[in-house]
């Protein structure tokens, strides 16, 4: 053989090698890259648009008039002073939208604007449009409203125990309306278990309440067009629900409603429900025959809120003497604020996720979620679960220390595998251990735990999340995902799909889908999403589901055309279709891997023309010609039969689950009580890095809100005096986020263990890394200066008295 | 009530009608259409609606329309178009520095304000200049990673130190 032949077929052999079918990231062409971000460019030239930068001609501008009570009855709305001033052109009270809604169908308590009773501050009441926000704020101030003030709950406690104040109405005679809901579920004999354990760790713990806060208020426009129409924008993550409820609020045909969704400023789960302005745009454009905006200034944020819920835990675990956990009992008093919003699903969750990436002996978990008279909360990124996850976590540090168990290896002996949890969901995949051993090695761990000079230390923890939820917030048969995709003769491809873009790269990664199975350049991609009148049914951007779910659709539609475009190759070329690979832009001819006719060593020869290849766009007009027009839908439904067979069995149930482990270490000043986090290893097992630069950004970013949860962050309300209910710090300044002078470093170690499930093997990236940055910071104080912070968060004023508790020594700075 | 304000932003010398309570910021976006600056708090307290005036980042939330008069206006509009990005557009793409991208043009306006006075800054001064700009995406750390990239390009183009 001619050594230029050689060098051919060696050529070719190293393309064969990127197998059409493999899931090896060796394999791919596109994916598993460090690709720029789809709408990169328009992001980093101002040129990509939210939804207040829309603006429709003869545009009003809407304000809602917000309770300054608690709790109150409203007895009488006097809007004619509104009305008649000039400039104004709507306005609008609960009576105009009588239908109650909320995003969980079994629990619907609100109302775009409320009806009879106030429940909280900001509770909305009355909303005007005019020609300028000027002239709204004024017409606002002209409305009156006389309440009649009712007794506020503030305290979870005092809403469980008391009946004579009820937030809502009682479903049933002779509850308690306070309670949202109520979930005690056990697995195995706890009591026995725990009985019979060489060790017992029990505590109390607290989880005080955080918000999204994302950097983009909540925005949203309607237009009420003259085809009958509604049209509205706005800056959710849910446009297939905010459809839905705007359709039943407004009774309206829901088919006459289109829902876009523009480009979104941040959400983590605070814009995953319908909002009262999304409604009041809609009504207020119908009632004016224009189109009408409503941005939410900064302080309503807060009092829309919707964040992670205070939870009182109280946790007991027992182990044996070599660490095996033997039993977990948990008690949980959620603290849900003024509606329902996601909280039958939180009070799950704040049990039912407990279950992994650890082999519990038995396991109860008794929660209750109450209404009280502050901001409603609801999902915040990590939704549910940060909580217990931070107590339990806790809890296994305690074990480790009791039983002279390094806490890494103690999490290691109880590490799952795959298979069935305790509560019976699945587990596919299983990077846990990785993750441990990422951690480990990269934080120095043996060199510094219980090793570091007092007042520096390090902490460990693990976690696990879902990628998307097996059952539908509304229960249907229908595919939870779907896509569209069209190939066009230029090589251009579109996919349509319904995913929400809100920064995490959902745009990103159906682009790079796309590409990598139908052979395009990224640049040949274009994508349309979340526009509920061009793209098919998606669920939504909550619960991670994104990825896994428009993923494999994606997928899905693409592998049926670049099978049309293959064959017509394949025949063309007289070659099996196992031969024919769409990459970079080409259609090329591979030898068959599988030999037939080859030379000794299973490799076909070349045909007599070498091994061909044609320009993508000539391929796909090859195939159009041969098959018609180009286009495929695809679709994802979850897995129906994995669950539980018990009430509540399907809460918590996904196709697949990420796990987390992080190393914190701090340093803590035992004169201020100023705990400085220097670092953050997260490593993480997001099954596989479609995008590891996207990858690490989820890490890095849920990495951050967790910090600042543990460090600064405090959404609350005062809880006495003349303000009763007014939030506390509803301005960015008051309500601490981390800036960039106060953030530890954070270095992401990506784990991937292929997910069966998963497009391409990936799970999920952008939640699942926030929730061990409490405990492992939590666990890190400890082993720097001795002491337990079980309650959050960890500001100098609590951290000090911790140590001044611990250390009667130290003397009061005033003394 | 509305006055004539006379801006020049990003080169261009313009007129705008606007009432006599607005800032800055809201002249640019309302007035002028130019949305990239951006509004998320109302306050001063966010820093996404970042401009540079005259070289300088500063809040334009809290800037009456009337200080900006005769002064130097550069938004992110300004620092470049798709065909020619700034290097620090350019390092932003590439790192993964925006995500939502909501605070994005603030950042680079805090960044590029930055990079005018030091192409050579440590990571302290880049964490220091963007203190004022909240992001609640990124952890900060494909942002610092953005600046020391740009910083390095600029230096390789030969772009000298303003305060050396």
């Amino acid at each position: 053989m001619h050594p230029d032949e050689l060098n051919a077929i060696q050529a070719a052999l190293a393309e064969a090698a990127e197998s059409i079918e493999g899931p090896g990231p060796e394999d791919f062409s596109v994916l598993g890259r460090r690709n720029r971000r789809y709408e990169g460019h328009a992001k980093s030239t101002g040129r990509e648009l939210y939804t207040d930068d829309l603006s429709l001609p003869g545009m009003l501008h809407g304000k809602i008039l917000r309770s300054p009570h608690p709790h109150a009855r409203i007895l009488s709305i006097e809007t004619g002073d509104a009305e008649v001033m000039p400039g104004v052109h709507a306005v609008l009270t609960g009576a105009d939208m009588p239908i109650a809604f909320g995003i969980i169908p079994w629990t619907r308590d609100e109302h775009a604007l409320a009806v009879d009773r106030v429940r909280y501050v900001g509770d909305a009441v009355a909303a005007v449009a005019a020609r300028d926000e000027d002239t709204a704020n004024r017409a606002l101030a002209a409305i009156r409203v006389e309440y009649e003030t009712l007794p506020a709950l503030l305290e979870p406690r005092d809403s469980l125990e008391t009946s004579a104040v009820q937030i809502h109405e009682a479903k049933k005679e002779g509850r308690n309306g306070n309670v949202t809901k109520h979930v005690m579920l056990e697995f195995g004999p706890v009591d026995e278990e725990m009985d019979s354990s060489d060790v017992v760790v029990e505590g109390e713990y607290y989880f005080h309440g955080t918000t999204h806060a994302p950097i983009e208020p909540h925005c949203a426009i309607a237009r009420a067009g003259a085809d009958g129409v509604l049209t509205v924008w706005s800056s959710t993550q849910v446009p297939h629900y905010l459809q839905r409820e705007l359709a039943r609020v407004l009774e309206l045909d829901v088919a006459q409603i289109r829902v876009i969704q523009p480009a979104v400023g941040g959400a983590f789960g605070g814009k995953s429900e319908p909002f009262d302005l999304e409604f009041c745009v809609a009504a207020l454009s119908l009632r004016s025959g224009r189109p009408v905006k409503i941005l939410y200034t900064r302080e309503e944020l807060f009092y829309s809120h919707r964040g992670r819920h205070p939870i009182e835990m109280w946790y007991r675990v027992g182990a044996s003497r070599d660490g095996t956990l033997r039993a977990v009992d948990a008690r949980s008093l959620l603290d849900g604020g003024a509606y329902a919003s996601f909280g039958l699903v939180t009070t799950y969750y704040s049990g039912q996720l407990l279950t992994a990436p650890y082999r519990l002996g038995s396991y109860r978990f008794e929660s209750t979620r109450v209404y009280t008279n502050k901001p409603a909360c609801g999902p915040k990124r990590g939704h549910g679960s940060v909580q217990p996850r931070f107590a339990f976590e806790i809890s296994l540090d305690k074990l480790a220390s009791e039983l002279g168990i390094d806490p890494i290896e103690l999490r290691r002996r109880n590490f799952m595998g795959t298979g069935e949890t305790l509560n019976e969901f699945r587990v596919r995949s299983n990077g846990f251990l990785e993750c441990l051993d990422a951690v480990e090695e990269a934080s120095g761990w043996k060199e510094k735990y219980g090793r570091l000079p007092y007042g520096r230390g390090v902490g460990v923890a693990g976690s696990c999340y879902i990628s998307g939820t097996n059952y539908p917030i509304y229960p249907n048969s229908m595919p939870q995902a779907a896509a569209q995709v069209q190939v066009e003769r230029s090589g251009r491809v579109t996919v349509f799909h319904g995913a929400s873009e809100i920064g995490q790269g959902s745009d990103s990664t159906m682009a790079a889908i796309a590409a990598e199975e139908l052979g395009v350049p990224l640049g040949y991609v274009r994508v349309v999403s979340a526009d509920t009148d061009l793209v098919p049914v998606d669920l939504g951007a909550y619960s991670s589901r994104e990825t896994l779910m428009v993923g494999n659709a994606t997928r899905s539609a693409c592998r049926e055309l670049a099978g049309k475009v293959r064959s017509t190759l394949a025949t063309s070329w007289g070659v099996p279709e196992r031969c024919v690979r769409l990459a970079g832009g080409w259609a090329r001819e591979l030898p068959d891997p599988r030999g037939a006719g080859g030379s000794p060593d299973g490799v076909a020869s070349p045909s007599a023309d070498g091994f061909r290849r044609v320009p993508i766009s000539e391929a796909f007009q090859l195939a159009e010609s041969a098959h018609g027009t180009l286009g495929a839908v695809g679709h994802y439904d979850t897995p129906k039969d994995v669950h539980g067979e018990y009430r509540g069995g399907t809460i918590g149930a996904s196709p697949a689950y990420s796990f987390t482990a992080h190393v914190a270490e701090v340093e803590v000043d035992a004169d201020t009580g100023f705990v400085d986090v220097k670092t953050i290893w997260v490593a993480h097992d997001c099954g596989l890095a479609l995008n590891p630069m996207l990858v690490e950004g989820q890490m890095e970013g849920s990495a951050y809100m967790g910090f600042g949860e543990a460090l600064m962050e405090h959404h609350a309300v005062k809880r006495g005096g003349p303000e009763l209910g007014l939030h506390d710090a509803p301005s960015l300044l008051d309500y601490r986020i981390p800036t960039s002078r106060d953030c530890p470093e954070f270095v992401s170690l990506i784990v991937e263990s292929n997910d069966p499930e998963g497009p391409y093997g990936a799970k999920e990236a952008g939640e699942g890394p926030l929730h061990p940055s409490l405990p492992a910071i939590a666990n890190a104080i400890h082993d720097a200066v001795g002491i337990r912070m079980d309650r959050l968060p960890f500001t100098p004023d609590r951290v000090w008295r911790a140590l001044r508790a611990s250390r009667p020594s130290i003397r009061s700075p005033r003394s | 009530m509305k006055r004539i304000a006379r801006l020049k932003v990003n080169g261009e010398s313009q007129e705008v009608a606007v009432p006599s309570h607005f800032t800055l910021l809201e002249a640019l976006r309302y007035g002028l259409g130019l949305t990239g600056t951006k509004q998320g708090c109302d306050k001063g307290d966010c820093g996404a609606c970042t401009v540079l005036v005259d070289g300088e980042a500063i809040l334009s939330c809290i800037l009456p329309v009337w200080e900006a008069e005769e002064r130097s206006v550069q938004t992110v509009e300004g620092l470049g178009d798709p065909r020619e990005l700034h290097p620090l557009q350019e390092a932003f793409d590439l790192t993964g520095a925006a995500q939502c991208g909501f605070c994005t043009p603030g950042m680079l306006c805090s960044g590029v304000g930055l990079l005018n006075a030091r192409v050579d800054p440590t990571r302290e001064e880049i964490e220091e200049a963007l203190s004022g700009n909240l992001c609640r995406c990124t952890g900060y750390t494909k942002i610092f990673e953005a600046v020391e990239q740009a910083a390095r390009t600029l230096r390789e183009r030969g772009v000298a130190d303003a305060s050396r």
